[in-house]
């Protein structure tokens, strides 16, 4: 009886390290950044990051999980095995290529863009909000103003909101809805800049198939013009597409 | 929830209201009170168990016992709250699948470090990759319960290695003419005795601890504190059925009611506790009592 027990348990032992091995996918994103990403009154994650990368995963066959994480913690995560990729409007950035890898990009470079509460603020020496650890950020501090970071975008905009800040400055496609839905609050400052080398999945350097997967899901996507029409669905008719 | 919510667009105040209130989302900012106290309740009794070993191992006479609580109560207090806990969650995480690596996986035969990245086979992630979202969600709880212990247990144990030197002198004399142990002295008079002199620094490591929960989020566990700003800030109506403008200060405003009122409840326990404390003690406390029953 005995050894009938140890054999069942040392079975079911060996079943659940065999199921171990077919792997599922975490997918690490912020939920805070629309229509990127972020959670809807549901509490899950949506978005358009979303449904490209549930996309994405049935293409490459691969199981997907959504897990949410802080902005600043979400490359050690990574490289900690916590979750598997980064898919949070990350832009490609030499500086991030160093400590981890991208696929190739599933949004083209994207413009970013000043926003305040008047058009006449002067964005080369004012006071601008940026979310910290973005190439926003960066480019902030390098062009001589004032640089004022938050640890989340909504943060930043509410500074602006509130005048501790001149402007903000993020992704212009984070922008525009809040832009038009403020009653004409908030407007547009100055030129729009582009930025980044587009925005990528990022993996863990050592991740090469996984990335591979990725890599060969996109280009399907782009190919058959489904994620054109992903990006123009969730960024509207002016988004630049591929 | 309710049946009438399908288009909140069309509601008036009220209705809308409470479909505001009870969207999913809103459930998760409830369930967080729930995960907040049961973390005080874990916590709490945790960090007490690690003080007591961290205090009663400094005062050892054996010396590499009280140097090893002695090194335990100054390196976790000095180091920044915000540090400890991330850099302490990602070493403890990542040492626990080290050795279920070496123990799973003993014909692995690519280096474990590799640049930047950390790699264990599949079979030796805490927890299994393919796991339950709830099972990863437990798991960090209990990481972040543990992370919290070790933080205000080095805190208690100074309080605690204070108070059993506060322990009058005479006291243990006495114990000692009696002919007790070394270990009878500590366990039958200095312990019972200490709590009346270690409850007013607990009291405040308590509170200190009520309010830290929002470093949880560090932790990838959400708090109510998450919750509240996610909640709170501007909405769009193209992204939710629910657009509004920043309601940040109303609900911080509800933990502020939260906080303080959980503040109080614990400041009349405490005060019932010290009361009972001190009854008998040769402490102020303790004669003020007698003269009150005399």
């Amino acid at each position: 009886m005995k050894t009938l027990i140890l054999t069942t348990a040392a079975l079911a032992l060996s079943a659940g390290m065999a199921l171990a091995q077919s792997q599922t996918i975490r997918m690490g994103t912020e939920g805070a950044y629309p229509p990127y990403n972020f959670l809807n009154d549901k509490g899950e994650v949506d978005g358009f990051e979303r449904e490209l990368g549930d996309e994405l995963c049935k293409r490459a066959e691969l199981t997907c999980e959504w897990v949410t994480t802080d902005w600043d913690g979400i490359i050690p995560n990574l490289v900690s095995g916590n979750y598997d990729t980064i898919i949070a409007g990350m832009s490609i950035t030499a500086e991030r290529d160093e400590v981890i890898d991208f696929t190739q990009n599933y949004m083209p470079p994207a413009a970013s863009a000043y926003a305040g509460l008047n058009a006449d603020v002067d964005v080369a020496t004012g006071v601008i909000a940026a979310q910290a650890t973005t190439i926003q950020a960066g480019h902030v501090a390098a062009s001589g103003a004032t640089l004022l970071e938050f640890a989340t975008p909504e943060e930043t905009v509410a500074s602006v909101r509130n005048g501790e800040a001149d402007a903000v400055f993020a992704d212009k496609d984070y922008l525009v809805p809040i832009v038009e839905e403020s009653g004409g609050e908030l407007t547009f400052v100055g030129e729009d800049v582009p930025l980044g080398g587009g925005i990528g999945i990022g993996l863990r350097e050592s991740d090469t198939e996984l990335r591979a997967k990725f890599d060969a899901a996109i280009q399907t996507m782009k190919d058959d013009g489904t994620l054109n029409t992903m990006i123009v669905k969730w960024f509207g008719e002016g988004a630049a597409t591929f | 929830m309710f049946s009438f919510c399908t288009d909140p667009a069309t509601l008036s105040d009220l209705p809308w209201m409470a479909c505001y209130l009870t969207t999913g989302k809103h459930l998760n900012f409830y369930a967080a009170f729930g995960t907040v106290l049961l973390l005080l309740a874990i916590t709490a009794p945790a960090a007490l168990a690690f003080g007591f070993a961290g205090a009663a191992a400094a005062r050892s006479r054996f010396a590499p016992l009280s140097l090893l609580g002695k090194t335990y109560i100054a390196i976790v207090r000095g180091v920044p709250d915000i540090a400890f806990f991330l850099f302490f969650v990602i070493a403890l995480d990542q040492g626990i699948e080290y050795l279920k690596h070496q123990w799973v996986c003993p014909d692995w035969d690519q280096p474990i470090r590799q640049g930047n990245d950390f790699i264990v086979c599949q079979a030796a992630k805490v927890p299994l990759g393919n796991a339950a979202q709830w099972v990863h969600k437990t798991y960090s709880f209990f990481v972040a319960a543990f992370t919290f212990a070790i933080v205000f247990g080095a805190f208690a144990a100074n309080v605690l290695y204070g108070a059993m030197r506060a322990v009058p002198r005479a006291q243990l004399e006495t114990a000692e003419a009696y002919g007790m142990t070394h270990r009878q002295t500590f366990w039958r008079i200095t312990v019972p005795q200490m709590w009346v002199y270690a409850l007013p620094g607990l009291s405040n490591l308590w509170m200190v601890l009520i309010k830290s929960t929002p470093l949880l989020f560090l932790l990838g566990v959400e708090d109510i504190v998450y919750w509240a700003r996610e909640l709170g800030g501007s909405k769009t109506p193209r992204f939710t059925d629910y657009p509004h403008g920043d309601w940040r200060m109303w609900y911080f405003l509800v933990l502020l009611v939260f906080y303080l009122a959980f503040t109080r409840v614990s400041e009349v326990v405490l005060d019932r506790i010290m009361a009972r404390l001190t009854l008998g003690q040769a402490t102020t406390g303790g004669d003020a009592q007698r003269r009150v029953q005399a």
